[in-house]
């Protein structure tokens, strides 16, 4: 069960473009895998900034999956319930105030911004999202992430990878 | 002369036979002994409720007094198992109830309780004086309020980290006046408010109080009236435990903490201010068990000065935040210490706040009577754990959990296989064994051959093949419950003795290589034995392929027929 990080598909990548030029040049971080943006440069340096939090919008056909290793594997650490939820307590409510994430979407003149603490779960953030954007994001399984949309919510973690919308759980 | 030996001098001798496993012995003797034991017998122990039903049961021991009864698999824990899968309480108290069984005492882990069954069981029983709920749910305190309300005798109300839905009413205030026997009271795992003066009244009028652990909603100025009413406690669970040091209320706590000369076990801090910590000290000497699992807001020096007051500890439960230097700590000032479980405090955080294999190296070192571990760490050696089994050889509990499942050391990059052989080698004695890190056959091949007294073994992204799973299958000749998740082992290990399984309470194969078909052939061969396959709830179709791989297979040995409150999602072979 051995996964390679950070596997470092641009040297390999065929794709248009100038040697040298970068489509990844707005993703400060990782060579990991990661959608592509199709928003105007300007906005996307604004998108990945020191916010460890963005939201992104992007299309699923372009969308790779971050290495498994990165994801939260189910009933592990093997700790209750009743203990997770009780440390998942405590730690939201160290945050004071919202919880403000930047939302950025493929094609989107610009970005916006919401508070998370707003929503009780994913369906509500979703359908917030939804509205926001004018889009459908599809339905949503533990085994094939979002079905039936060209649009998937996806996220960049603290390790900078790009993470699905709706994995982990809420709290 | 042949001396006879009148029935009712077996029946008294049986008194004195109390362990299970000696009564169940001692009832295989000869049909007189059976009979005698039967009637005689008071408690009892259940560790699968369904491997027996309550009508069988009632009828084989109507003097029943006492029972234990355990429902979901331990894995549910960990949420591997769907709500609604199983385990209720309502037909137990149903059939207890209407054959007027004198029930006095029950307690039960992993179990579906309802409010509805809660107030059977206050109604049906006079003499009722204990209930202890672990790891339960579906209750809310509408059900403490019955117990509460209905149980003239009770003793003993014990809620250990169970669900309960708070609908904040006044179910402490249902204790009657009348009442004055509580001996044991512990709601630390309620959500909601409780009615504090309520609380004070019921702790002032029970003078046989022994054991008190409150919830978050208890603040401190009434822990300090608690203890002036109660100062003969042995058991304390502090609610939130926050003030200024400066204060009035502080002082008096200081004070009546002092008084509280009995206080063996400790637990609690919820909440906690670090600099309130100091009111704690003088009883620090004599206490066994310190639980601080859940004082998320105690690390650092605050946490060591504490610890370095109790000398005298037995059992230590903490987070990682104590850290491999904090351990070292731990090390030096218990060395009376048996028990020892490291928590995580950021299960999936970046490890910052982790303990090491340093740390547990350290614990060894000093605390040579250790025999019960649970260990959650960041990373683990061989060369470690080979330490520690030299130094610890009377292990009869060891849970080793990386918090990266198959982490391999991280010196050698090798398997943890040498190091856990080292341990079953080492500990003779070794009941229970949970394994974490990379992992081979070879570490089974290890336990199969040492192992000669284990009896529960939980395995998680382990092995190599199919001989992984029978070295332990073959070696262990004690094994009563095997839990197996995400694991390369199939069908020719799960099939090579079917007849193992009917010596064992129950094997758990989840994510594992085992297919529909073989599971059709165990339940075909062994009637005896309950196959059971769990579809996570939101799929309702099995796919009725035989070699479909079985996402979760329970099973399990049985003396009645199936259960006949399954689920959709589950599916008896």
């Amino acid at each position: 069960m051995a996964f390679e990080k950070d596997l470092n598909l641009d040297a390999t990548e065929l794709r248009l473009g100038l040697p040298g030029t970068s489509e990844e040049s707005e993703k400060q971080t990782s060579t990991s895998l990661r959608p592509n943006k199709r928003a105007l440069p300007d906005m996307n340096e604004e998108s990945v900034s020191s916010d460890s939090n963005v939201a992104a919008a992007t299309k699923k056909s372009d969308q790779e999956i971050a290495p498994p290793a990165k994801a939260q594997v189910v009933g592990w650490p093997p700790i209750r319930s009743y203990r997770k939820n009780c440390l998942q307590q405590k730690k939201s409510e160290a945050e004071i105030g919202g919880i403000y994430v930047k939302v950025s979407m493929d094609g989107a003149p610009y970005l916006r911004k919401i508070d998370l603490k707003v929503y009780k779960g994913y369906p509500e953030l979703l359908k917030a999202l939804e509205d926001m954007f004018k889009f459908k994001v599809g339905e949503y399984s533990e085994r094939e992430g979002y079905n039936g949309s060209e649009f998937v919510p996806t996220y960049e973690d603290k390790d900078g990878d790009w993470m699905l919308v709706g994995d982990v759980p809420w709290e | 002369m042949m001396m006879i030996i009148v029935d009712e001098v077996i029946e008294h001798i049986f008194d004195f036979i109390t362990s299970h496993k000696d009564r169940n012995s001692v009832s295989l003797v000869c049909k007189s002994w059976y009979k005698i034991e039967r009637y005689s017998r008071q408690r009892v122990f259940i560790g699968n409720c369904y491997s027996i039903s309550p009508e069988r049961l009632i009828a084989r021991f109507p003097g029943l007094k006492s029972l234990t009864l355990k429902g979901k698999p331990h894995f549910a824990d960990f949420n591997l198992v769907p709500h609604d899968w199983g385990g209720f309480l309502d037909p137990w108290i149903k059939a207890f109830a209407k054959n007027r069984i004198g029930l006095e005492e029950l307690r039960l882990k992993r179990m579906v309780v309802s409010d509805e069954s809660l107030e059977l069981l206050s109604k049906s029983f006079v003499n009722f004086k204990s209930l202890i709920l672990v790891s339960c749910e579906g209750f809310t305190t509408d059900g403490l309020a019955a117990i509460a309300a209905n149980c003239r005798n009770l003793r003993e109300l014990d809620l250990q980290e169970n669900e309960v839905d708070d609908h904040r009413g006044h179910w402490l205030s249902c204790f009657p006046e009348s009442c004055t026997s509580l001996v044991s009271l512990n709601f630390a795992c309620l959500k909601g408010e409780i009615n504090l003066a309520a609380l004070e009244r019921l702790v002032a009028r029970s003078p046989n109080l022994k054991s008190l652990r409150l919830n978050r909603s208890v603040p401190l100025d009434t822990l300090q009236k608690l203890l002036m009413r109660a100062p003969q406690l042995l058991d304390l669970g502090t609610g939130s435990y926050v003030h200024d040091p400066s204060s009035e209320a502080y002082n008096e706590l200081k004070a009546s903490i002092q008084k509280c000369k009995s206080i063996r076990s400790l637990s609690g801090f919820l909440e906690v201010a670090p600099r309130c910590m100091a009111a704690i000290y003088p009883i620090c000497a004599n206490l066994t068990f310190l639980n601080l699992s859940y004082a998320a807001g105690l690390h650092g020096n605050a946490l060591t000065k504490l610890i370095q007051h109790c000398n005298k500890l037995q059992r230590l439960w903490i987070l990682d935040c104590i850290g491999d230097k904090g351990l070292g700590v731990v090390a030096s000032t218990c060395k009376e210490l048996q028990e020892l479980r490291v928590f995580p405090s950021d299960p999936y955080g970046a490890g910052n706040a982790a303990v090491t294999e340093e740390g547990l190296v350290l614990i060894s070192a000093g605390c040579p009577k250790l025999n019960s571990l649970l260990y959650f760490c960041q990373q683990m050696t061989n060369a470690a754990l080979i330490t520690v089994a030299k130094n610890c050889p009377n292990f009869i509990r060891f849970r080793l959990c990386t918090l990266d499942p198959t982490k391999p050391d991280p010196v050698t990059n090798l398997p943890l296989d040498e190091g856990f052989g080292a341990i079953v080698q080492s500990c003779k004695g070794l009941k229970r064994l949970s394994l974490s890190g990379l992992l081979t056959d070879q570490v089974f091949l290890y336990i199969g051959m040492y192992a000669e007294q284990l009896e529960m073994l939980s395995i998680a992204f382990a092995g190599e093949s199919d001989k992984g799973m029978l070295y332990v299958l073959n070696g262990c000749k004690k094994l009563r419950k095997l839990e197996i998740r995400d694991c390369p082992f199939g069908n020719a290990a799960l099939l090579e003795d079917v007849g193992k399984y009917e010596t064992m309470r129950s094997l758990w194969m989840s994510s594992c290589e085992v297919t529909l078909g073989a599971c059709k052939t165990l339940a075909e061969k062994m009637p005896r034995l309950k196959v059971e396959l769990i579809n996570d709830s939101d799929q309702m179709e099995f796919n009725l392929d035989d070699d479909q791989k079985v996402e979760k297979m329970y099973l399990y040995r049985s003396v009645v027929g199936h259960r006949e409150d399954a689920p959709e999602f589950v599916w008896i072979l």
